[in-house]
């Protein structure tokens, strides 16, 4: 319905057949990511059930509020970029630079966190490398292969972050530019369908990192 | 202006002639193009580290070159064959250049992603080619942990960034692939009217789109491992080096099919096109593709079978690669059976297709071999493997698209090559494949190990017989790549469908107008509704 009469790129033969082709891009795209982290996930997987004891004790040296807040402000960025999908379909312009902005700004909240609790890591000897300590020596090198893995996960989903906020920006100035509608909501549509996932990993990411062990 | 100098009519080739028109063109014809001689570029020089190995290997001992140079050989060897020449070859060339002619398309689905793939692809081949210039990888192209991980001195931080972007390219190209099959059809062009090239290359897509992001995340953890010693992969800090292997064979196993599926799809074309008759099990064939996809990603255990995995786990990998057998068996039997009386016309795309069916045959076969445990701590890394994949790789993947490129040379650019040279260069081929490769068959069997340079003074007869043929395998990919350039001056013009032959690219015009077709076609009919139909011989 949205589609009514959005410009055609010339290989399509309606703006219908464009939606569909670039919705199930957009869907494959997120389909080799999964497969992507997946090859994290299997890692972090195999070493957990060879080391659970290190694995627990790593888990106990994040901090779980840091990364709790994270949590939230990550999810509450998912709601702005639902918004902005929101309003792009309705065409306000205004509503969508605000709650585009609001996203990056979410965004923004996140990482800065996010370097605060690597900072931390680092001045505790907790980065994976030379000078790389374990309060407990027993659990060092199992504990060592846990931060690789925590710095490998979290940090490429920094970078996949990185990357959306380009996405952003760059939406940003298409809006500002008149160049977003409710004919043309695609672009922002599909930056929502990639913010989601991102979002979805760190669900993923956070109580595998950090909740280890602190159950019941 | 509507004709050029030579009178001929507007098409993709003469719309623009500046190398600023071919470098931002978004026309997949043209992209195609691109990745040809891109491609051709790197098979040659993957050709000449294959000649200095085959030299070295002509003397039991060290001749040419000590064993750091022979290991670096054979990895680069490898490495610009399967990530430069064979994974890209025929999907982005063949495929890009037909899929939207097939399907009746004006272009893919994603024309500035295409050209982005192309992009992609060659600074991956950049960073690979630095990594040759500045003294080579030593690893074999499976990187194996912990030697490339943590001891190797060799370049392998460049060439793994090669790998890990040339990769990106392969998913690129999967994804537009799916997307145009899915969403770009003609009217009337349901599934089961579709070329049973478009279904070949519709399997393979999937594979790149869901098998090459674990070997991109697998070198990223590798890089991870070289630069800060993270211990993933150092059985020295409690990692598992044969984790690697899995999360490496996971893709590299599937990527074979990745290589030998849009062959098996050219053959497809080739046979029933020079039989004059409709293929034999449509159905099965298109499905055969989709199985050998979805098996493929089970089986990558038998390449570990003496890597400390459980026999358990082993037995269950080497029965799901014998299974893999089944629809590979499916297709040979209904080319076959495509034949059967069939009007069977020996045109130099049908004698490729001809070597196709009996070299992927024996590859195939030998893969039976290799899939089963007991034979394969006997055959494993011994010249046996070498040969079977050669077959595969060489005889089979490599055949269907020197067929491919002869059959679909006049659509591409208008012009035809010399029949009489075409053939006798498929016969080289032929048989200086077989002399290359069938004694290493032998050479494996009585035990002589792979990736060595110096052997036991007995092979050497065996060995000369595999030199000898590869520089006869060399002049018969050479010929080929001298008429073909030839050809673009002085070969006769060509029509619009000059095998007679059925599907929607040979409706346009040779070469195709920019936008494809001058008006969509529209598709009343099954495919390959030659003369001969099953139903008329039953």
């Amino acid at each position: 319905m949205h589609s009514h009469d959005a410009p055609v790129a010339h290989q399509f033969d309606d703006a219908g057949q464009q939606q569909e082709a670039v919705t199930l891009g957009m869907w494959l795209f997120l389909a080799q990511e999964i497969l992507f982290f997946g090859g994290l996930f299997l890692t972090y997987a195999v070493y957990r059930s060879l080391y659970p004891e290190a694995y627990a004790a790593a888990s106990h040296e994040l901090d779980i509020t840091l990364g709790g807040i994270n949590t939230a402000v990550l999810i509450t960025s998912s709601l702005t970029m639902a918004m902005a999908v929101h309003s792009a379909h309705a065409g306000r312009r205004k509503a969508i630079l605000g709650w585009l902005v609001a996203t990056l700004a979410l965004g923004g909240a996140f990482l800065g966190i996010k370097a605060v609790e690597y900072a931390a890591k680092f001045e505790h000897h907790l980065f994976p490398g030379p000078h790389f300590q374990f309060p407990d020596p027993a659990l060092a090198a199992p504990a060592r292969i846990y931060y690789s893995l925590y710095f490998a996960m979290t940090g490429m989903h920094a970078l996949h972050m990185v990357i959306g906020f380009g996405i952003l920006l760059w939406l940003i100035w298409l809006t500002a530019r008149g160049r977003i509608t409710a004919q043309r909501a695609a672009p922002v549509e599909m930056t929502g369908l990639y913010w989601h996932f991102v979002d979805i990993v760190w669900i993923f990411l956070f109580p595998l990192l950090y909740l280890i062990g602190r159950h019941g | 202006m509507t004709t050029t100098h030579s009178g001929r009519a507007r098409n993709y080739l003469n719309a623009a002639y500046t190398l600023r028109s071919w470098l931002t063109t978004l026309d997949h014809k043209r992209i195609g193009i691109l990745y040809l001689i891109s491609i051709t570029l790197f098979f040659f020089l993957g050709g000449a580290f294959a000649v200095l190995l085959r030299v070295e290997l002509l003397t039991p001992r060290a001749d040419l070159v000590q064993a750091d140079t022979y290991n670096k050989l054979f990895t680069m060897h490898g490495m610009v064959m399967i990530f430069l020449f064979l994974i890209p070859s025929i999907p982005a060339v063949l495929g890009n250049f037909l899929i939207p002619l097939m399907i009746g398309a004006r272009d893919l689905a994603f024309p500035r992603l295409n050209l982005l793939s192309w992009y992609v692809f060659i600074v991956g081949g950049v960073f690979l080619l630095l990594s040759v210039i500045l003294g080579g990888v030593d690893t074999g192209w499976t990187f194996y942990t912990p030697y490339s991980s943590t001891y190797s001195n060799s370049h392998v931080a460049l060439a793994a960034i090669g790998v890990f972007i040339t990769g990106f390219s392969s998913i690129l190209t999967g994804l537009n692939f799916i997307v145009t099959i899915h969403k770009m059809r003609a009217p009337g062009l349901t599934w089961f009217r579709l070329p049973l090239f478009v279904w070949a290359h519709y399997a393979t897509s999937l594979i790149q789109v869901l098998g090459t992001p674990i070997i991109a995340i697998t070198i990223v953890l590798v890089g991870l491992e070289r630069i800060f010693g993270m211990g993933i992969f150092d059985p020295k800090l409690g990692g598992d080096p044969v984790l690697f292997q899995h999360l490496f064979w996971f893709y590299s196993h599937p990527a074979v099919y990745i290589m030998i599926l849009p062959s098996m799809g050219v053959i497809s074309e080739l046979i029933t096109c020079f039989s004059r008759k409709r293929v034999y099990g449509y159905r099965f064939i298109a499905f055969s593709s989709l199985a050998i996809a979805v098996f493929g990603f089970l089986v990558w255990g038998h390449h570990m079978f003496v890597s400390s995995q459980s026999a358990y786990a082993g037995m269950v990998f080497s029965v799901l690669s014998y299974l893999v057998a089944i629809p590979s068996a499916i297709k040979v039997f209904n080319w076959t059976a495509t034949l059967y009386r069939g009007s069977v016309g020996f045109r130099t795309p049908m004698l490729y297709a001809f070597g196709f069916l009996g070299l992927f045959t024996i590859g195939g076969l030998t893969g039976l071999f290799l899939a089963n445990m007991g034979l394969d701590v006997h055959l494993h890394d011994t010249y046996f493997v070498v040969a079977h994949f050669h077959y595969i790789m060489v005889g089979g993947a490599i055949m269907g698209y020197l067929g491919g490129m002869h059959f679909w040379w006049p659509k591409i650019t208008g012009r035809m090559y010399p029949e009489a040279l075409s053939k006798f260069a498929a016969l080289v081929v032929f048989v200086g494949f077989n002399l290359t490769f069938f004694p290493q068959f032998l050479l494996g069997f009585e035990g002589m190990p792979r990736r060595y340079h110096v052997y036991d003074p007995g092979f050497q007869v065996l060995n000369v017989m595999s030199t000898a043929g590869a520089s006869i395998l060399g002049v018969g990919y050479l010929i080929p790549m001298g008429y073909f350039l030839w050809s673009l001056r002085y070969g006769p013009v060509a029509t619009a469908n000059p095998w007679g032959a059925k599907g929607l690219e040979w409706q346009t015009s040779s070469p195709p107008p920019t936008d494809n077709f001058e008006r969509t076609p529209v598709v009343t009919e099954e495919a390959y509704t030659y003369p001969r139909s099953e139903v008329e011989l039953a």
